[in-house]
C-alpha cells in the first residue's frame, strides 16, 4: 500500500475519534445542562448558569486535557526512540520531578505572585522543569561525541530520586495544610477554571510540535541506532539535542498546567504502535491525537464516578496505567 | 456490646482510659500541650502557669511565645518531653506511638481529638477537672455558651443563605478549592451562625470542589477564610478578582463573596466565638 495513503486514512481516522470525543466530552457532567441555553444568546451571560458550566468550568478542562494528553502523549514516543527504551516516559529524564519541587516550593514559601493570569504554582513548576532539563542536558552533554542516552537516563533516573528527595524535605518542613496542597497538586488536576493558564502553555507546546513534526523520519533512523542513523544521513548530534529539548519543553509546560499526570506518555504511545505498527509518520501524529482524547476521556471519568466528589485525574491514569504498564512488560519479556 | 468490647482497638481504648483513670492524681503542676488549640483552653480555664511547654506550631495566647517548644503533631521530641518531666502530656489522638512512649515513662496524658463545636465545651470542663480548675472552666464554658447560644437566638427564624465556606485554594486562582463539608466544627460554625451549608450532603469535614460544583450549587454566600490579619487594595484585589469569572453564581453577582481574615477563626478553642460572630455577620448584615 501506498505509505502516504496510509498515513491519509490512519490520521484522518484518530482525528475523527478525537474531535468526536473533544466535541461530547464538555456535554457530559455531574450536573445536566441543557445545550439550547447554553448557546441561547439571548440570555444575559451573567444569569445563564448553563452557558456558565459549559465555558467557564468545563471547556477549559477538556482543552487543558486534550493539551496536556497530547504533549505528554508525543513527548514519550519522542523519548521512547531517543533513549531506544520502549520503557521510557516523559518523566524518566527528572523534568516532572523538577516541575513538582518547583510547585512544592512555591505552595511552601507561599508565593502570590501571578503573570498574565497565570498562577505562582504553574509558573514555579515549570521553571523547576527547565532547571531540571539543563541539568541533565548538561551532564549528557559533557561527553565528547554527542548526547549518550546511556548518561542521559541515569542523569535522569538520578535526578527524579535526588529531586524526590528534596520534595520530601520540603513536605516535611511545610506546613499540613501546605503539604496537602502539595500533594494534591502532584496527582495532578485539570480543573483550570478559565483559559488564561492553557494559552501561556500554548506557545511552548506549539513549538515543540513543529520540532516533532520535522523530526518523524528522524526518529525512525535514530530508534535504529545512532551510527546507522549517521549512515543515512541524520546529523545524530543535533537531532538528538533537538529532541530532548523539545521533548522536555513540551512536557514541562503540560506538567505545569495539568500536574504531573503519569502513564499518559507511555500507554498511549504503545496502544498506538500496537493499532498501527511503528512508524513514526503514523505513530507521531496518532499517540498526540489518541493521547488529548484518552486524557479527556479519563478527567470525565474523574470528575464523574464519584460526584459529588471528584478523582484525581493522575489517580485515574495511574490505575489504569499500572497494570497496562505490568501487561507490557511481561509481553515483552 | 460484648462484641465490640473483643474488638482490639476498642480493647486498647478501654485499656487506655483505665490507665488514665488508675494515674489519676492531684493537679498536674507541669503540663506539656502538643495541641495548640488545647493550649488555648487550658490558658483560659486558669491552668496557664502550670503549663512549662508547648508545640512548635503554639501562638496563642501570647505568653506561650516564650515557652520551650517539643516538636508538633508528626514529630514530637520525646526525649525533651521526658526530659521537661511534666506530670501531665496533652496528646492528639492519632499520637499513639508518643502515648505509649508516655505510658512506659510513667507520665500521664490526655487524649484529645478535635470534633464538633459542642466538643469544645466539653474539653474545657474535662480538663477544668483535670487540672484543678473545675470552677473556672465551668464557668468560661458557660459564658462561651451562652454567646453561642445569643448568636442562636439572633438568628433563629431568619431566612439562612445558602453558604459555601472556604478554607483554601490556589492564590490567584480558582483551582484546588478546598470547603468546608457537612460535617464537623467548621459546618458546625457555619450553621450556628445562621446559614445553610451547601455542601452539606458530602459527609466529609472537608471537600475539594471543582468550579462545576459552585455554579451548580448557586450558593448565596461564599465565605472564605484568610489567614492574614489584613489584606492591603492589591492583595484584597487579587483574592476576589478570580471570583468574577463565576458571575451567574449568586454570591458573585451580588457581591457577598466575603474574606473573613484572622489565622484565629478556625481554632476550636476559646476564641471560637469570635469567629462564629464574624461569620452571623457576614451572613445577616
Amino acid at each position: 500500500v501506498n505509505i502516504r495513503y496510509r498515513i491519509v486514512s490512519v490520521i484522518t481516522a484518530f482525528v475523527a475519534f478525537t474531535v468526536a470525543v473533544l466535541i461530547w466530552a464538555p456535554t457530559v457532567g455531574t450536573t445536566t445542562i441543557s445545550l439550547g441555553r447554553v448557546f441561547d444568546r439571548s440570555i444575559a451571560w451573567d444569569s445563564n448558569v448553563d452557558a456558565q458550566i459549559f465555558f467557564v468550568a468545563r471547556l477549559p478542562r477538556v482543552l487543558a486535557g486534550a493539551l496536556v494528553g497530547s504533549t505528554l502523549a508525543a513527548a514519550g514516543v519522542i523519548l521512547q526512540a531517543l533513549l531506544r527504551n520502549p520503557l521510557a516516559t516523559p518523566f524518566t529524564l527528572g523534568v516532572s520531578a523538577g516541575a513538582s519541587l518547583g510547585a512544592m516550593l512555591a505552595v511552601t514559601l507561599n508565593l502570590e505572585f501571578g503573570v498574565l493570569g497565570v498562577s505562582s504554582i504553574p509558573l514555579a513548576s515549570f521553571a523547576g522543569s527547565l532547571i531540571a532539563t539543563a541539568i541533565v542536558y548538561g551532564l549528557a552533554a559533557s561527553q565528547r561525541k554527542g548526547l549518550s542516552t546511556n548518561v542521559l537516563l541515569l542523569a535522569g533516573v538520578t535526578l527524579n530520586a535526588f529531586f524526590s528527595a528534596l520534595i520530601l524535605f520540603v513536605q516535611y518542613i511545610a506546613d499540613f495544610s501546605e503539604a496537602l496542597r502539595a500533594i494534591r497538586w502532584m496527582m495532578g488536576g485539570l480543573d483550570v477554571a478559565g483559559y488564561a493558564p492553557i494559552v501561556a502553555a500554548l506557545p511552548f507546546t506549539i513549538v515543540s510540535f513543529v520540532v516533532f513534526a520535522l523530526m518523524a523520519r528522524t526518529l525512525n533512523l535514530l530508534s535504529a541506532g545512532a551510527e546507522a542513523a549517521a549512515s543515512r544521513g541524520v546529523e545524530v548530534v543535533r537531532d538528538q539535542r533537538l529532541a530532548f529539548l523539545s521533548a522536555s519543553l513540551a512536557t514541562g509546560a503540560a506538567v505545569s498546567l495539568g500536574g504531573p499526570i503519569g502513564f499518559i506518555g507511555i500507554i498511549v504511545p504503545h496502544l498506538v504502535r500496537l493499532l498501527v505498527g511503528a512508524d513514526h509518520r503514523i505513530v507521531l501524529p496518532a499517540s498526540a491525537l489518541f493521547g488529548a482524547a484518552f486524557l479527556v476521556l479519563c478527567d470525565l471519568a474523574a470528575r464523574t464516578i464519584m460526584a459529588p466528589l471528584e478523582v484525581p485525574v493522575g489517580v485515574v491514569t495511574a490505575l489504569i496505567g499500572g497494570p497496562f504498564f505490568l501487561w507490557l512488560l511481561v509481553k515483552r519479556s | 456490646m460484648k462484641r465490640y468490647l473483643a474488638h482490639p482497638a476498642v480493647a486498647g481504648l478501654f485499656a487506655v482510659v483505665l490507665a488514665g483513670a488508675a494515674l489519676a492524681q492531684p493537679a498536674p503542676k507541669r503540663i506539656i500541650s502538643l495541641v495548640p488549640n488545647v493550649t488555648e483552653i487550658l490558658f483560659a480555664i486558669g491552668a496557664g502557669p502550670q503549663v512549662v511547654a508547648v508545640s512548635n506550631y503554639d501562638v496563642e495566647p501570647p505568653e506561650v511565645r516564650s515557652l520551650p517548644t517539643v516538636g508538633a503533631l508528626l514529630d514530637p521530641d520525646t526525649e525533651k518531653i521526658i526530659s521537661l518531666r511534666p506530670d501531665l502530656v496533652i496528646t492528639y489522638g492519632s499520637q499513639t506511638d508518643l502515648q505509649s512512649q508516655l505510658g512506659s515513662a510513667n507520665i500521664p496524658f490526655f487524649d484529645y481529638r478535635h470534633a464538633g463545636l459542642d466538643h469544645i465545651m466539653v474539653t474545657m470542663r474535662a480538663l477544668g477537672a483535670r487540672t484543678g480548675h473545675a470552677d473556672q472552666a465551668e464557668k468560661v464554658a458557660r459564658a462561651l455558651q451562652a454567646r453561642i447560644d445569643a448568636v442562636k437566638a439572633r438568628v433563629a427564624g431568619k431566612r439562612r443563605p445558602r453558604t459555601l465556606l472556604i478554607f483554601g485554594r490556589e492564590p490567584g486562582s480558582l483551582r484546588n478549592i478546598y470547603a468546608s463539608a457537612g460535617r464537623g466544627f467548621l459546618h458546625d460554625m457555619l450553621v450556628t451562625a445562621g446559614g445553610e451549608d451547601v455542601l452539606q450532603d458530602i459527609q466529609k469535614e472537608s471537600a475539594q470542589i471543582s468550579t462545576e460544583m459552585i455554579l451548580a450549587r448557586r450558593p448565596d454566600v461564599i465565605l472564605e477564610l484568610n489567614a492574614a490579619t489584613r489584606l492591603n487594595d492589591a492583595d484584597l484585589k487579587s483574592v476576589m478578582d478570580p471570583w468574577t469569572t463565576l458571575s451567574s453564581v449568586p454570591a458573585v453577582r451580588n457581591k457577598r463573596v466575603v474574606i473573613l481574615l484572622g489565622p484565629g477563626i478556625t481554632v476550636p478553642g476559646p476564641r471560637v466565638i469570635d469567629g462564629i460572630e464574624k461569620m452571623e455577620k457576614a451572613l445577616h448584615p
